[in-house]
């Protein structure tokens, strides 16, 4: 019986394990290792002396590529405004997701899912051409282009391009990723108990204060839970600034796929890999001590 | 807790006329775009600038076009295969992790829907050419895929599982079935709505899916995202937007049919 018990626990889980091992695991450390290697003549990698010879003195490994990465600040520069762009992007979409959730948590629950729905369907839709839409929108001879220039004209202003700029990479940035506000925030928000509401009003509080005072410190945990769904996946991005925005408007993820499919220099797009995955644990980090210390405190 | 339609109107404070009008902005912001892509795919002018006329041109345009005929029957044939794999592993994983108290497997199935995806698309890069000594194909775009479906599947049956009364399976149990008749006949039926959305979820997912496409693909065979992907980036003719169109009428069935089988996924698809 026992026996059999840990045959089928093995049975169920042992497949998905080692498909995750294979695919997941194994392609992550094989990454870290490639970190310390150097890229070979022709792209990829050199060849490693470890296994031709048996000396251990020279294994092919170094630490050149992290010296690299610090010895030119423009690497530096890029991440940080990588940080820049997400911190952005995570403080419209709160500022933008906070109105909708407030009010599909306080309407009748009759429509309540169909609210949350309509927030869901344009997200299920293609990714790029969600992207793609904004190139129309923002193009030069788009309508809205002529209506901000003309405006800009009138007020005796230069015309602007809006395609290819840092503003088309954050509107497609806020665009893409919305939902991921909205949805934890509704969730956070329709637990509340109205008679908290009641309760402050009774006490004397006007309407603003009963959301300084009451809502608002309630939300933080949805709010945070937003965040980290927002600001990772925008640290990461590669097809925004690649299909918004110009030439100077590159991202961490614009340069890994660069050392991957353009210079072909494995080891420090791996280099670059373990930097944006080290940058997004701490951001992980970052807002789960977040909501933590929130939950604790009142 | 209490419904909302039962407590008096004086406690809906949070409903005021410019929340509605914020709210109302953005909607807006979320469907005008998209409501543009259509509406230009329609229109008979090559500039994606303004409203010209009527036509079917582009979708004509579109059927014509054996490149892009071959990556939509390629990503088809990439998300059956990657769906039905990850349904079968994420199945698997959601039962093991509701049923025992595992630590490994949750991290491994669920850290990859946490993390960028260029992450995982840059690693098995990577492990293909370097270890697997893989052709890049067909092939490595189904692991590749399948490796990220399987915390979705996982999700979502594991929430199936933990909103079900365990006792009934126990009771199976002592009438004397086995392991394997009290799955079959009391867990499976239980949880197949979870399995059908799971499945539905997945292929819409691999057929969406870009970034991993574009690092785990090869030479030669054309896919549909990237395909997409080289139309934007080279020459933008309105038969993008014919495409896309089609696209999202069939991932909008897709995800309208899975929320039919479990209704849970819609409210929350991110978790």
């Amino acid at each position: 019986m026992q026996l059999s018990n840990r045959l089928i626990k093995w049975l169920i889980s042992g497949p998905p394990l080692v498909f995750l091992l294979i695919f997941f695991v194994a392609p992550s450390l094989i990454m870290i290792v490639t970190s310390f290697r150097l890229p070979g003549e022709f792209g990829g990698l050199a060849p490693l002396t470890i296994f031709s010879e048996h000396t251990s003195i020279d294994s092919g490994l170094t630490l050149e590529t992290y010296q690299f990465f610090l010895s030119d600040w423009i690497y530096l520069e890029i991440f940080l405004k990588s940080f820049f762009i997400a911190t952005l992007t995570t403080i419209i979409c709160i500022a933008m997701a906070y109105p909708l959730a407030l009010l599909i948590a306080n309407s009748p629950r009759k429509f309540r899912n169909l609210m949350i729905m309509l927030v869901v369907l344009p997200f299920a839709s293609n990714f790029l051409i969600r992207v793609y839409a904004w190139m129309i929108i923002l193009g030069p001879e788009s309508t809205l282009s002529h209506v901000i220039n003309h405006i800009l004209g009138v007020l005796g202003l230069e015309p602007v391009t809006l395609l290819f700029s840092p503003f088309a990479v954050l509107i497609g940035m806020v665009y893409v990723h919305l939902p991921f506000m909205i949805l934890p925030l509704y969730t956070n928000l329709e637990k509340h108990d109205p008679i908290l509401l009641d309760a402050a009003q009774d006490l004397g509080a006007n309407r603003w204060q009963q959301f300084w005072c009451v809502t608002w410190p309630l939300s933080l945990p949805g709010i945070f839970s937003g965040s980290a769904l927002v600001f990772i996946p925008v640290l990461g991005m590669f097809a925004i600034p690649d299909i918004l925005g110009g030439t100077g408007d590159i991202m961490i993820g614009n340069l890994i796929k660069d050392q991957f499919l353009g210079t072909r220099d494995w080891p420090f797009g791996s280099t670059l890999s373990i930097m944006l995955t080290i940058a997004v644990l701490g951001a992980t980090v970052f807002f789960t001590w977040l909501a933590r210390s929130v939950m604790r405190s009142p | 807790m209490k419904e909302i339609a039962d407590i008096p109107e004086k406690t809906m404070r949070h409903s005021s006329p410019l929340l509605r009008l914020i709210a109302m902005l953005v909607y807006a912001f979320l469907y005008i775009p998209l409501c543009i892509v259509i509406v230009f795919s329609f229109n008979d002018s090559k500039l994606n600038a303004e409203w010209v006329g009527f036509t079917l041109h582009w979708y004509q345009t579109l059927w014509h076009d054996h490149e892009m005929l071959l990556a939509v029957r390629n990503s088809l044939f990439i998300a059956c295969c990657a769906s039905t794999s990850a349904t079968i592993l994420g199945t698997m994983a959601g039962l093991a992790i509701h049923r025992y108290k595992l630590k490994v497997l949750p991290i491994l199935a669920f850290t990859p829907l946490a993390m960028p995806e260029i992450l995982l698309g840059v690693s098995l890069l990577l492990f293909y050419l370097q270890v697997l000594n893989l052709t890049l194909g067909l092939l490595s775009i189904i692991l590749a895929h399948t490796t990220f479906c399987i915390g979705f599947v996982a999700i979502i049956v594991r929430a199936r599982l933990q909103g079900m009364d365990e006792s009934i399976f126990e009771a199976a149990r002592d009438l004397g079935a086995t392991p394997w008749q009290a799955f079959y006949h009391v867990t499976l039926p239980l949880i197949k709505p979870a399995i059908i959305a799971g499945a539905l979820m997945s292929f819409t997912l691999s057929i969406d899916d870009f970034v991993i496409t574009f690092f785990t693909k090869g030479i030669g065979e054309p896919i549909l995202p990237i395909q997409i992907y080289t139309m934007i980036k080279v020459a933008v003719t309105p038969e993008v937007n014919a495409i896309s169109t089609l696209l999202m009428l069939l991932t909008l069935t897709l995800i309208i049919l899975a929320s039919r089988f479990d209704s849970s996924m819609l409210r929350d698809p991110s978790r």
